[in-house]
């Protein structure tokens, strides 16, 4: 009895100090190809000789269009493989910043997050937009609100729905955390200043728990990204304007934000092909997971917008 | 059957000895890298906000306005530190009764049925993943405190109510081992004098049991304290301390959870978090530093 667990805790030894042994080797061997096939790679651009691995990190608004379109990616290119995490925007910068991660996935701009020394090392890959409306409980019995009558909500001037042309009933906010992306794109585009935490406000981040609050509590105002509209909320017209894909991409609704995703320099061989795969007819096509997901490509945007955001044709 | 009469001479398992050691020496080693690599790490990222970014302590231990983003920036803490102590302590005031009676249960009025069913199920609730719980409490503690309570439902009483049902599995085991190492000689002794069953209990097991019935109490506060998700989920995360049980509010871990991916390593938003997790973490040796001082009181 005694023996046998003296050997057992000797294996267990022997063959955890293998393994470490192992790693060693099998990393050895790895760079060593990384280094053959980048060298590969430079000579000869077939997307059969690429190979690497690429870790995408951050947004966790932006996460499913990764994860999704990496799948088909890796599908192509056997020799590729991706790790697609969460984390929120704010470590994804980092992460890539850093160099722990090869691509760092943000709902908004670099510069807006890190220091401008660092953000200035890396490299913007703009791959969707995502636009934002503003949705109540489907008692308030609001259609439209004004840009001046949403600051007048979030700020808390304005706590009951009868003041803006709704029923008798107490407005519930149902925010997001001050550092949220989310909520930096509604507040710099739809109110056009910082709020507060109100008292008695409630802040989420997760997308799902915002749009099951708003639903099931009454009077409840929150604002969510267009892919998770349906009929168990209700989406408010912003100015008059209702929030759908070809308002966003002609300019008329303002409330909305590129998905980034960061690299740190130039990307290498692999993550170059991902990066352009991602925004390629394939991705960002009519058929593709970019509208099918519920973001807007890229390319039907008729106006840009800069990092200070200002508007182009 | 040995022939002779000899002493067996013992071989020297010298091999099996330094295996032995050799192994529990590097397992130790593990672990106390492991611990002070991370009470480091929270130190190091804790303390520079207030040396690096140059916040007086005092503001963030008393102050009422957590503006991270604010200009001015502030970064008052003090209604985080108000929810997560609120929070896990009615956790407990709910949790403790209910521990104590599935103990007696299950040790005095029916062992059979407590030990084969009670038990195991109690113990089954130690293994549900916490944003399990958060999400019930979403889908039914909230929506029912909205229709019973003035408020949106979600705040303190939602949280503790959700932490009550995540520590009950912690504090009704520690109940059950101390009513089961108590001396037989105690319960039969107050029988022997005419004591009921119920005067048994309330006079005799519960008093010489409560220093180990704490210990149970304050390893479940310890726990609330640290639970982060579930709260998120229910508590409505406004960083200010509440007017009712059932407005919105934040503990500590709430505030952790909520923001830490969303800001970059470094920045003064995120190294504030990181104070309030050192805060997390000393408040946990403070807890550990009770439960030893009432395990050392715990002696019959």
């Amino acid at each position: 009895m005694k023996k046998s667990l003296i050997v057992t805790m000797a294996l267990t030894l022997s063959l955890s100090l293998a393994a470490c042994g192992n790693n060693n080797t099998n990393n050895g061997a790895k760079n060593g190809n990384a280094a053959a096939t980048n060298n590969a790679t430079t000579n000869n651009t077939a997307s059969a000789d690429l190979s690497g691995s690429i870790l995408a990190a951050g947004s966790t608004a932006l996460q499913p269009l990764v994860d999704q379109v990496s799948k088909e990616f890796m599908d192509k290119n056997s020799g590729v493989s991706i790790q697609v995490q969460g984390g929120g925007s704010g470590t994804g910068l980092t992460q890539v910043s850093e160099g722990q991660a090869q691509i760092g996935n943000s709902d908004v701009f670099a510069e807006e997050k890190l220091d401008a020394d660092k953000a200035a090392e890396l490299v913007d890959h703009q791959v969707a937009v995502v636009a934002m409306a503003a949705v109540t409980n489907k008692d308030v019995g609001v259609d439209s609100l004004t840009k001046q009558q949403l600051v007048d909500i979030f700020t808390g001037k304005v706590t009951n729905w009868k003041d803006v042309g709704g029923k008798d009933e107490k407005i519930q906010i149902v925010n997001r955390p001050s550092s949220s992306g989310t909520r930096a794109t509604f507040e710099k585009f739809a109110l056009g200043t910082k709020t507060e935490d109100l008292q008695g406000s409630i802040q989420e981040d997760a997308s799902g728990t915002v749009k099951k609050l708003v639903s099931e509590t009454p009077g409840a105002i929150g604002y969510l990204a267009l892919s998770y509209l349906d009929d168990s909320i209700a989406a408010v017209k912003y100015e008059g304007v209702e929030a759908n894909v070809d308002n966003v991409a002609n300019g008329t609704y303002p409330v909305w934000a590129y998905e980034h995703m960061y690299t740190k320099g130039e990307p290498d061989a692999a993550t170059k092909a991902f990066l352009d795969y991602m925004v390629s007819e394939d991705v960002q096509g009519d058929q593709g997971d970019v509208v099918e997901m519920g973001y807007i490509p890229v390319s039907k945007m008729e106006v840009k917008r800069d990092a200070q955001g200002a508007v182009t044709k | 059957m040995k022939k002779s009469n000899d002493r067996e001479v013992a071989t020297p398992h010298l091999a099996e000895e330094w295996v032995g050691k050799v192994y529990t020496f590097i397992c130790i080693l593990f672990l106390i890298i492991t611990i002070f690599s991370m009470v480091y790490f929270v130190a190091s990222k804790g303390l520079s906000t207030f040396i690096v970014n140059g916040v007086n302590v005092k503001d963030l231990l008393t102050g009422l306005k957590w503006k991270p983003d604010g200009e001015p920036a502030l970064f008052g803490a003090l209604p985080f530190i108000f929810g997560s102590f609120s929070t896990s302590i009615l956790a407990a005031i709910i949790a403790a009764p209910l521990g104590f009676c599935a103990a007696v249960f299950m040790i005095e009025l029916s062992p059979k049925l407590g030990r084969t069913f009670m038990q195991p199920v109690i113990e089954l609730l130690a293994g549900i993943p916490s944003v399990v719980y958060g999400f019930v409490g979403l889908s039914v503690i909230v929506p029912l405190f909205r229709n019973l309570f003035p408020g949106q439902g979600v705040g303190i009483a939602a949280g503790a109510l959700v932490l009550a049902f995540m520590i009950l599995p912690t504090i009704t085991t520690i109940a059950t081992d101390a009513l089961a190492s108590l001396p037989a000689g105690l319960k039969e002794g107050s029988y022997a004098l005419g004591a009921t069953r119920w005067q048994t209990i309330y006079r005799i097991v519960l008093p010489t049991t409560l220093p180990a019935q704490m210990t149970g109490i304050v390893l479940g506060i310890a726990r609330a304290f640290g639970e982060a998700l579930a709260v998120q989920m229910v508590i409505g995360n406004a960083p200010h301390i509440p007017h009712s049980l059932f407005e919105s509010t934040s503990t500590l871990t709430s505030a952790i959870t909520l923001s830490m991916g969303n800001t970059a390593m470094g920045s003064v938003q995120n190294n504030a978090l990181w104070s309030l997790a050192l805060i997390l973490m000393l408040m946990t040796f403070v807890f550990v530093f009770i439960i030893r001082w009432l395990e050392g009181r715990k002696k019959l």
